[in-house]
Order: C-alpha cells, then sequence, then structure tokens
C-alpha cells in the first residue's frame, strides 16, 4: 500500500491535471482512508483465497500520463455474437474509447461516455452519483477513488429503454505490467431498462496487470438493469473488482460474473435494496484450471419488505485452481415477506483442486423465506460410465457433465442470443479453444489450456 | 463371438465371480438367471468394463479380440451393449447431444464423418418408432424424470441406435407393468438377426415368455452351476431356486 500512497503523494498534480475537477475532489478523503486501513490479507474473513496485498505488491505502473498506449481494436474489432447487435465501447487499460458506430440510434438523453468527461460536461449528474453508492472506509475502494483517472459513466433517462445491449470490451496491454483503476457509475432512471456486456480481455500474455475496479450502480424506481461481466484474461492477469448497487422501489436487478479465464480474480457484490418489490439476481460461474484462483464475495441488504433476491453461484476446479465463495445475505427487522435463496455448487475434477464455501443468512425477522446452501462434489461416476458404455469417450464424457453442471447458470441469462453464445463459449472453454469474437484483435482464444 | 473363460472378479476385495466359462455365438438368446447375490449383475458390469470391478482372473474375448483390454467406449464401438439395470439419470445433458456424441464417437472410431443435422434427426425418428419412445422425451434431460418403463424403453432404443453385436439386458423387466414388457420386448425381438446375440439377465421366466432363449444357464455364488434349454427356466419358476442351491452344497459337499 505505500507505495501507492508514495505514488499518489510524488504524483498527485498529474493525477489531477488527467482527470477531472469533480473526481480529483474525492481523492484527500481517500488518502486518508488508504494510510489508515490496510487491505485484507488472506485468511481474513471472507479472504479465504485471494490476498489483496499481495495481489497490490508488484511494482505496477499506473498510465498517470494518460499516455496513448496503442491498442487496435476500434477499427478492427467486430463481435461475433450471433443476433446480438451492441452498442460498442472500449476500455483500454483505463481508457474510454468509443467504437465507430457506438451511439448511433441510441435514444435521446442516454449518456454512455468517458467518467472523466462527463464528469466535466454533466457535474451535476456526476456529482449527485459519484462516489455515493460504493462505502468510503474500504482500502480496495478508496485506492480505486485515489489513483481513478477514468472511468465509464452510463445514464439511462426515466422512462428510457434500451433494445440494444452495451457493450464494453476492455483491453489490457503493455509492455510492462500495469494497474488500470477502472471506475464505472451506472445510472437508471425511474423505468428504464438496459443491458451490459463486458468483457475483459488481455492483449500481452506474458505482462502482469492488476484491474483494480470499483462499479457504482443505481437503480431507480422500476428500474431494470442486466450485468453480465465475462472475464476471459490471462494468467497474469489479477482482478479486484467490486460492484456496489442501490435499489429503489421495484427495480430489478442482474449480475452475471462469468470468470473463463483468469489469474488471481476477486469479485465483491455488494446490494443494497432500499425499497419494496425489488428483485435482485446475483449470478456467477467460474471455470478455472492450472494456477487460478476466483474468489466472490456476496453481500445483500434487505432493508425493506416483500423483496426478492436469488443467488446462484457454480464453479468448476481443475489441476489446482482454486475457489471462494462467501455471501451473505442480511434480512433486517421489518423486512417482512422476504424471499432470500442463496446457493453455491462446485466441482473438483481433481485431487489438487480446492474450494472454500461460506453461504450465510443473517434474519432478524419471522416472516421470510430464505434458504442457503453448498454443495462440493466430483463428477457423477455413475453417469460417466453410462457414457462411457454408449461409446463417449471418458474426456468426452467429462466434458459433457461439466457443461451440464453449468446449465442452470446459463439459464438465468435474459437475453437469448447471448445465453445461446454463452453455452458456445462454456462448451469452448471446455474443450480448450476459447474464440469469445473471432474478429477480436485480441485473439484472446490464444493458449488457452485444456481443462 | 464370445468366450469367457474362468472369470474372476471382486469389488472392494470381495470376490464375486469365481470362474465363469460360457460361449456366444451369433444369432444366440441366452438368459442368465439365479438367486439374488449370484453375481448376475457382476458379469455384466464385468463385461463391460465398469471400473468398480476387478478382474482378478480368466480372460474374455470378442470376436478373438481380448475384450478385458479395451476401454468401455471401445467395448461399445466394438459391438457390446448394457441395457442397464439402473439407467443413470444425468441432468443437463440432453438426450440429443448425449445420442449425437454416441453416434459420432462410434463413427470416429471406424473413421467415418459425424453425422449431419438432417441425417441424425431422421435416424433418431427411426429408432424411436421401435420402442414407441415419445418425441418429447428426446428434448429432455437423459432419463431425467423418465418413469421406470420409459427408462427401459430409452435403452432399447439407444440399441437400436447403436445396433450392438451383442446386447447384456440387465434385468430389463424388473420396474416394467405388462404393457412396457411387451414394448420393450418387442422393441428387442425386431432388433434381433441372425449376425446379433443376446444375453438377458433375469430373475423371472415371465421375460422369457417374450424374449425366446437358446440356452438358459443358472448362475450360483460366482460360477454357473447349470445349463439348459428354455425348458430349465420354466423348472426355476416352478421350483424356485432351492434344489439347485442344495444340489450345489452337495456337490461342494462330496468333493471334500
Amino acid at each position: 500500500m505505500r507505495q501507492y500512497i508514495d505514488f499518489y503523494n510524488s504524483q498527485r498534480d498529474n493525477i489531477s491535471a488527467h482527470s477531472s475537477q469533480l473526481m480529483n475532489s474525492h481523492r484527500a478523503e481517500a488518502l486518508e482512508v488508504v494510510e489508515r486501513v490496510p487491505l485484507p490479507r488472506k485468511g481474513s474473513e471472507n479472504y479465504e483465497v485471494s490476498d489483496l496485498p499481495a495481489m497490490f505488491a508488484p511494482d505496477f505502473g499506473i498510465n498517470v500520463n494518460r499516455v496513448d498506449i496503442p491498442i487496435d481494436v476500434a477499427d478492427t474489432f467486430r463481435c461475433d455474437v450471433p443476433n446480438l447487435s451492441t452498442h460498442i465501447y472500449f476500455l483500454l487499460n483505463d481508457a474510454f474509447r468509443a467504437g465507430k458506430s457506438s451511439g448511433v440510434s441510441m435514444p435521446s438523453g442516454v449518456i454512455v461516455d468517458s467518467l472523466c468527461r462527463a464528469s466535466q460536461l454533466y457535474p451535476d449528474l456526476v456529482g449527485q452519483y459519484y462516489n455515493t453508492i460504493a462505502p468510503h472506509d474500504n482500502a480496495q475502494v478508496a485506492l480505486n477513488t485515489l489513483l481513478a483517472q477514468d472511468g465509464v459513466f452510463v445514464y439511462i433517462p426515466d422512462g428510457v429503454v434500451l433494445d440494444k445491449p452495451l457493450q464494453f470490451v476492455n483491453i489490457f496491454n503493455s509492455a510492462k505490467p500495469l494497474m488500470g483503476n477502472r471506475r464505472w457509475l451506472i445510472v437508471m432512471g425511474r423505468d428504464s431498462n438496459a443491458r451490459l456486456l463486458l468483457c475483459d480481455h488481455t492483449q500481452n500474455k506474458e505482462c502482469e496487470f492488476l484491474n483494480n475496479q470499483v462499479m457504482e450502480v443505481v437503480l431507480g424506481e422500476n428500474a431494470t438493469l442486466d450485468i453480465y461481466d465475462i472475464e476471459e484474461s490471462s494468467s497474469l492477469t489479477g482482478r479486484v473488482s467490486s460492484l456496489w448497487a442501490r435499489q429503489a422501489t421495484g427495480s430489478n436487478l442482474l449480475v452475471n460474473g462469468i470468470t473463463l479465464v483468469n489469474g488471481t480474480t476477486r469479485n465483491d457484490m455488494s446490494v443494497d435494496i432500499v425499497g419494496e418489490h425489488c428483485e435482485t439476481h446475483l449470478l456467477g460461474m467460474a471455470i478455472c484450471n492450472e494456477h487460478q484462483v476466483i474468489d466472490n464475495h456476496t453481500f445483500i441488504a434487505h432493508n425493506t419488505p416483500r423483496c426478492t433476491s436469488n443467488e446462484l453461484f457454480k464453479y468448476v476446479l481443475d489441476d489446482e485452481a482454486r475457489g471462494a465463495f462467501t455471501g451473505k445475505i442480511l434480512v433486517k427487522k421489518g423486512a417482512d415477506k422476504v424471499e432470500a435463496y442463496q446457493s453455491n455448487k462446485n466441482v473438483l475434477a481433481s485431487e489438487l483442486a480446492k474450494v472454500h464455501t461460506k453461504p450465510q443468512l443473517e434474519i432478524y425477522n419471522d416472516d421470510v423465506r430464505c434458504s442457503h446452501g453448498a454443495t462440493v462434489g466430483q463428477l457423477d461416476k455413475n453417469a460417466l460410465f453410462y457414457m462411457q458404455a454408449r461409446g463417449i469417450s471418458l474426456s468426452e464424457a467429462r466434458m459433457l457433465l461439466m457443461q451440464a453442471f453449468m446449465s442452470d447458470v446459463i439459464a438465468e441469462v435474459r437475453l437469448e442470443s447471448l445465453r445461446d453464445r454463452l453455452r458456445h463459449l462454456v462448451e469452448k472453454r471446455f474443450y480448450g479453444q476459447l474464440a469469445l469474437c473471432r474478429d477480436c484483435a485480441a485473439s484472446c482464444h490464444d493458449k488457452i489450456n485444456h481443462i | 463371438m464370445l468366450e469367457i473363460k474362468n472369470l474372476h472378479a471382486t469389488i472392494e476385495g470381495k470376490e464375486i465371480l469365481k470362474g465363469i466359462n460360457l460361449v456366444v455365438r451369433p444369432g444366440e438368446v441366452h438368459a442368465i438367471m439365479g438367486p439374488n447375490g449370484s453375481g448376475k449383475s457382476t458379469l455384466s458390469a464385468v463385461l463391460t468394463g465398469n471400473p468398480a470391478y476387478t478382474v482378478t482372473g480368466g480372460e474374455v474375448t470378442f470376436y478373438g479380440k481380448d475384450l478385458l483390454a479395451m476401454s468401455p467406449e471401445d467395448r461399445s464401438h466394438e459391438g457390446l451393449f448394457l441395457s442397464f439395470q439402473y439407467p443413470v439419470e444425468i441432468p443437463g445433458v440432453s438426450m440429443v447431444n448425449f445420442m449425437r456424441a454416441a453416434i459420432n464417437e462410434k463413427r470416429k472410431y471406424f473413421g467415418k464423418e459425424p453425422l449431419s443435422a438432417t441425417e441424425f434427426l431422421k435416424l433418431m425418428r427411426e429408432k424411436r418408432a421401435i420402442v414407441e419412445l415419445d418425441n418429447k422425451l428426446a428434448s429432455r434431460s437423459v432419463n431425467e424424470g423418465f418413469s421406470g418403463g420409459e427408462k427401459k424403453r430409452n435403452e432399447i432404443f439407444q440399441m437400436a441406435v447403436l445396433e450392438p453385436k451383442l446386447s447384456i439386458l440387465d434385468e430389463t423387466d424388473s420396474g416394467l407393468d405388462i404393457d412396457a414388457l411387451r414394448i420393450v420386448a418387442g422393441g428387442v425381438n425386431k432388433l434381433k438377426t441372425e449376425n446379433n446375440a443376446t444375453i438377458v439377465i433375469t430373475h423371472y421366466q415371465r421375460l422369457l415368455d417374450y424374449i425366446k432363449p437358446d440356452f438358459v444357464h443358472v448362475l450360483y455364488k460366482g460360477k454357473i452351476v447349470m445349463t439348459g434349454g428354455p425348458e430349465l427356466a420354466l423348472t426355476l419358476e416352478e421350483k424356485g431356486y432351492d434344489w439347485i442351491k442344495q444340489a450345489e452344497e452337495q456337490r461342494i459337499e462330496n468333493g471334500k
């Protein structure tokens, strides 16, 4: 941590000069937090497998002066998700860039822009929400607030329904180890509806990267938002990402984190439900092998009556992969008629793979329906033999069972074309031939080992 | 086609098969009967290569090849089929994907291209008719939520698709009502040719009214203790297994 404090102190002016007044105005307080609050170590509560101090320890560079690191994607990238036409944008390391035709035929009033620019163009709108949802006493959030210079701002005005999903292709590329402090602010107006598809890629697979990301999400009354967050990075890419959402009455939030290729990933999803009749779906799946690490942590606070939340996280871990799931649902006094379900299921496909799981419910109310559970198991031996007896090879039978295991998480995807595409992606991942987008210049499908 | 010589096998260290000898030729139907725990299902599991069992002695050849040296999938490709006593439910794997994988792996084994989607669907349609299997089941997960009768019909459907040379029907009649039994047995009979053979493992004579055996073997304590024609099954139905048990105990006694 010290290195980033020293770095900030020496680069303070440069950081500010290449950001906005609004983002700069939060740095002093963030510095105070970073100096006081340590990053959680491995072994501390809810950090069973990921070690944040170790993830931040390497001497990462930060592109303070916003030097344009060439990533030639905007012109060549064409997404290959069939029947899925999107508004496409890029985060190159941590710099926002719109695609050639991004925003064409976008409903009026919708803003999808660089957070830095948006906070200069619409300081009141951005200022109303920026750094108000994420907690201030959290070291990871504070570090992001301290160092982030740009990111993404999405604003969907009241009553606007976006037919086309917004797609963000987030690419790391650099010749030297680099940390990106990506900051997202997503504001959904009353009765608005949008779907976000995020794809994390890493171009230079020989280089270490750290994505220190914070997302703040605000859902107005009756707003509906889906976020599909696919990580397909590299074994040397670390990701510490926290999502903080607040839901007003009648809103509907779905977050699905899909970890296909990564190094070490820590995802936090935290949802504060402050209105009645809300729906919250937190989903996740991870397919990890070699030394991949996946660590998902969720927290849902039910403050209000008559809301429903549903959590489903599934992992397949092979080789020496490590996984953890820690989740907590808090049902406060007065939050009557809440239904909350939480489930984490894991398959360990090798002797050395390990998973830690801790589903938790904390209920201060009688009139609720809640359940939580976790399973850890191997592939069903009887099913494997049954398939072999029909001529299906053991490796193919394992593939079919592992894909089948993931099918209910995929079934929760509320966008049909993406659902089909994801099924295909998962299949490819298991067969060791990933190709999210055939034409993607990032060519992330190279060098992915067979699980 | 199948020659079993002095086969011994164990599960978790316990010897179940204690010297099985059996020869099956093309066109023949063999029934294997015997009391509970005599080793009938173990024999079918060992022949198909279930890894839960260990072969501790003897040999098995299938068309002259060493069957025991082959993987379960290669045994299937070579023409061996087991209709499971308890077909396994596989949630999340659709019947269509399962059958496509099975067919195409077999084709690959013989150096053939995968079937086209149209050819595949046509084949499914054709074979489903043999056991009157509902089209709706095709879109479901393998055996998941199938009734007992549907599971057994599904086994015979798979047999029809894979066209094995030797089929082992392990207690295919268990859990079937008369109508389902007639359909399943009818399916087996439709698939019968002079080039393939069937081993029927059963407790009861009932199934043998529908599938006529050429030979009936009685398995007891891991050995075939008696072999006869179809009439042996009728005798067993009438007299039970006790007389065979007694005769065997007597034989062991005398042998001492």
